[in-house]
């Protein structure tokens, strides 16, 4: 009614705010009045109390590179933080990505956004490991954390001691966490054929090599680290898989996966929750940005190490450095892109799957927040690219099925996205088999695993029609 | 034999007939063929698309929207060939919108006028002059550079179907190449619109209104429209001197540099427009009519006629941007006279007195 009145603007304004000045009180009495306030900047938005990064950390706001209109600008050192961990916490316990009885695996790469990854899980942690402790029944477990980094030496030549320094780094890194003490698996790519070290580098080196455009050589490279993370997963006894993936990679995956024609699949990538593998990959930081993650490291100097990082190239390089591009045009595009393709529809397998046993883990199933978790009708299992393990299309599989060379020695091929027969297999019909052999069993198996699934499913969508011999003679 | 000759004197042959000598590198795959080879499949490959996707019924009336510029001179040149070599049994027309730009539309319709002559299609020309009672150089007059491409682009859209009406065509083709579809799809991802995302890449739009719409150009490079004619057809090439968009500009430059790197990474781009999983729950604007103009429009004016009431009202910055559009204002004031509740909740500065 208010705004009825000439006076309506002061009245409406003080209306709204009136929350805030309350929370200003304090503040006013010491800083004097709330004039002094609205004309001072570095006043975070948030709290209206400390100062903003900026103001505080100079060096951190303006070297986040082009970040001076960002976040700095806005909020003080703790709101920032807390911020940034919220929207952690928001993707992990609405995805229900982490659950007490889970056995977590962070892969770090150096970067800033697995560097976060690994401190914001190390305080979900310690908090979970202080509630225990003060908890009387004990009935919450804590779930287990440990750290992987791929050496992908193989594929790309860094001298030995600058490789070893590195490492040891990340070593450093990994034990200054506070305790207790987290695994730390640095695995080369090659350990992914089960042949000994030496002949899988071999092997490895001999695939790569084999690959002729820039752009699939390294989308290969990318497929293989997700296959050596599952590999020490699965032997260790991990039950999640944690990726550091932020919003700005998952807009340049967006693009990258429009550009190469994989917009059918693209879809699978880009959730919280990817749980095709044998061990759901999660993505906590699927809502920050690349920009946030490393001026939250250099704010807390969560140290990094850099040596590995390699720009990417090809496709993906004109990719990122286009996406960089919009970024200084308009800060929240990269939100954007992932919003975009955030409202294409997921997979059936972008959840996590719920396992009903009954055996004592109640209260902790009582005490998840799940928002994003709803039932899915029985679809048919999706077929999967042998070399990305993208779901494939159907009217694209039986269009291949059909115009399928008709040769037995294209086997797996034959269920291969089109951007992998590309820009990954051999154009040469002829070195197809020889190509095959150098792939890793795993890729194999879970090529032929995937058919086998969707055989298994279609029997069963036809059982009720199939005539048992006794029912036929009645 | 005459193949084996050539390839020990050294010299490369055409990859598809593997008979002439190669005039050029083909941009969409690469391949060096020869000027003949290369005026086949390119027709050939639109033939396809127009028959694989039944683009037209024998009988039909269809309007080519023609701008002078080279995509669509190439359209309207291709298809007239087509139809007589096919017997596609087809009415062709020219529907050319003259926006009102001196320097730039009145000689480009010159070209248009000079291709009814040459292809002999019948030309049909709508003006926004007639159609708005407005020029474009009068509304840029009186706005300024910034916006009025908005203006030009809701007017030209619907002046076309007006203009496609006239003519009583069943189908309006236009010339929109692959580049463009590419581009398009890019931008909807950028700009977040998932509703246009799912049907920017569709070659027939707007079956359910009036004049269908389709794009027989919807797998052609721009590279290759731009080759085709060289020499010896007719187009006008001048940018519009009101266009420099940047924004769009920006995903264009891209686009070319991906081409130059994977040149079929276009036909990629459209290949995933066409595959996104957009689930069907996804909100798609309802269709009704503008309750002044009858034009097809999900709101209770159509823009066009939003734009054209700013402009004559004196209020140019009407319906440019999100939320200050007449149907928003028009919305507000009935929600005013709903009941006071709603009015407690709204912002105060924006109730007109």
């Amino acid at each position: 009614m208010a705004c009825n009145s000439a006076t309506c603007q002061s009245g409406c304004y003080k209306d709204s705010d009136s929350g805030a000045v309350q929370k200003r009180q304090p503040a006013t009495e010491k800083g004097g009045g709330d004039l002094v306030f609205s004309a001072n900047s570095c006043v975070c938005i948030k709290c209206k109390d400390n100062e903003t990064i900026a103001a505080t950390h100079p060096a951190v706001s303006g070297g986040g590179g082009g970040g001076g209109g960002g976040d700095g600008s806005r909020f003080c050192a703790d709101c920032f933080r807390g911020n940034l961990f919220g929207k952690f916490r928001f993707a992990v316990t609405s995805n229900a990505m982490i659950s007490p009885s889970d056995n977590v695996l962070i892969a770090f790469s150096g970067g800033s956004s697995s560097r976060v990854a690994i401190q914001f899980v190390h305080e979900m942690h310690h908090k979970a490991q202080k509630n225990f402790d003060a908890s009387r029944d004990k009935s919450l477990p804590v779930f287990g954390v440990g750290v992987a980094y791929i050496d992908e030496s193989a594929s790309f030549t860094v001298p030995s001691h600058d490789f070893d320094r590195a490492v040891d780094e990340m070593k450093l890194i990994v034990s200054n966490l506070a305790p207790p003490v987290k695994q730390f698996h640095v695995v080369p790519t090659e350990s992914i054929y089960s042949s000994d070290t030496g002949a899988g580098r071999h092997k490895l080196m001999e695939l790569i090599n084999s690959v002729s455009d820039v752009t699939g050589k390294e989308d290969l490279l990318e497929h293989l680290r997700m296959l050596s993370l599952q590999k020490i997963a699965v032997e260790n006894g991990y039950t999640k898989l944690v990726l550091g993936t932020c919003t700005s990679r998952i807009a340049c995956r967006v693009l990258e996966a429009t550009v190469k024609g994989q917009g059918y699949s693209l879809a699978a990538d880009i959730q919280y929750v990817d749980a095709r593998w044998e061990i759901p990959v999660v993505l906590p930081l699927r809502d920050c940005i690349s920009e946030e993650l490393s001026m939250l490291c250099s704010l807390d100097s969560l140290k990094t190490v850099e040596t590995f990082q390699r720009p990417h190239c090809g496709i993906n390089g004109l990719i990122s450095s286009f996406v960089k591009l919009l970024r200084e045009e308009n800060p929240s595009r990269e939100s954007t892109i992932v919003r975009t393709a955030g409202k294409l529809k997921p997979f059936s397998f972008n959840r996590i799957i719920e396992v009903n046993d009954c055996n004592g883990h109640s209260a902790s199933q009582r005490r998840q927040k799940k928002y994003n978790l709803k039932p899915t009708e029985s679809l048919p299992p999706e077929s999967f690219c042998s070399i990305c393990h993208s779901p494939l299309k159907k009217s694209d599989t039986t269009s291949l099925n059909a115009t399928g060379n008709g040769e037995a020695s294209v086997g797996i091929f034959a269920a291969t996205c089109s951007s992998c027969q590309y820009q990954i297999l051999p154009q040469e019909p002829s070195s197809l088999e020889s190509f095959r052999s150098l792939l890793p069993q795993q890729m194999i198996s879970l090529a032929k695993n995937g058919s086998c699934d969707r055989q298994k499913w279609l029997r069963e969508e036809i059982q009720d029609f199939l005539l048992s011999d006794s029912e036929d003679g009645t | 034999m005459a193949a084996a000759a050539a390839k020990l004197k050294g010299g490369r042959l055409c990859s598809i007939c593997n008979d002439r000598r190669p005039a050029l590198k083909r941009p969409k795959t690469l391949e060096q063929i020869c000027r003949e080879c290369f005026y086949a499949v390119f027709e050939d490959e639109i033939h396809n698309v127009i028959v694989e996707n039944q683009l037209f019924k024998p009988g039909e009336r269809i309007a080519i929207g023609a701008s002078g510029g080279k995509d669509s001179t190439v359209l309207a040149y291709v298809l007239s060939e087509l139809n007589r070599r096919h017997n596609y049994g087809l009415d062709l027309f020219l529907l050319s919108v003259d926006e009102g730009i001196t320097g730039y539309r009145d000689d480009s319709l010159e070209t248009v006028k000079r291709n009814e002559i040459q292809y002999g299609l019948p030309l049909k020309v709508v003006s926004y002059k007639e159609l708005y009672g407005w020029t474009m150089d009068e509304i840029v007059k009186l706005i300024g550079l910034k916006n009025n491409c908005t203006f030009c682009g809701v007017f030209r859209r619907q002046a076309l179907d007006r203009g496609a009406a006239l003519l009583k065509v069943d189908k309006l083709v236009t010339g929109h190449n692959a580049d463009d579809i590419a581009e398009t799809v890019l931008l909807n991802i950028l700009r977040g619109d998932i509703a246009r995302l799912s049907r920017c890449t569709s070659i027939t739009t707007g079956e359910d209104g009036p004049i269908p719409r389709c794009k027989p150009f919807k797998y052609t490079y721009e590279k290759e429209i731009v080759i085709y004619p060289f020499c010896w057809l007719d187009y006008f090439s001048t940018e519009c001197i009101y266009s420099p968009n940047a924004y769009r500009g920006f995903a264009r430059e891209f686009i070319k540099d991906l081409e130059r790197m994977r040149p079929r990474a276009i036909l990629d781009i459209i290949k995933s427009g066409e595959d996104f999983r957009i689930s069907a729950s996804t909100k798609m604007p309802e269709q009704g009519n503008c309750e002044r103009c009858g034009y097809i429009s999900s709101q209770k004016w159509c823009k066009a006629c939003v734009l054209l009431e700013g402009l004559n009202r004196g209020l140019p910055k009407l319906g440019i941007g999100r939320s200050r559009g007449l149907n928003n204002e028009q919305n507000k004031d009935m929600k005013q006279t709903d009941g006071t509740k709603s009015m407690q909740s709204k912002q105060c500065g924006t109730l007109d007195f």
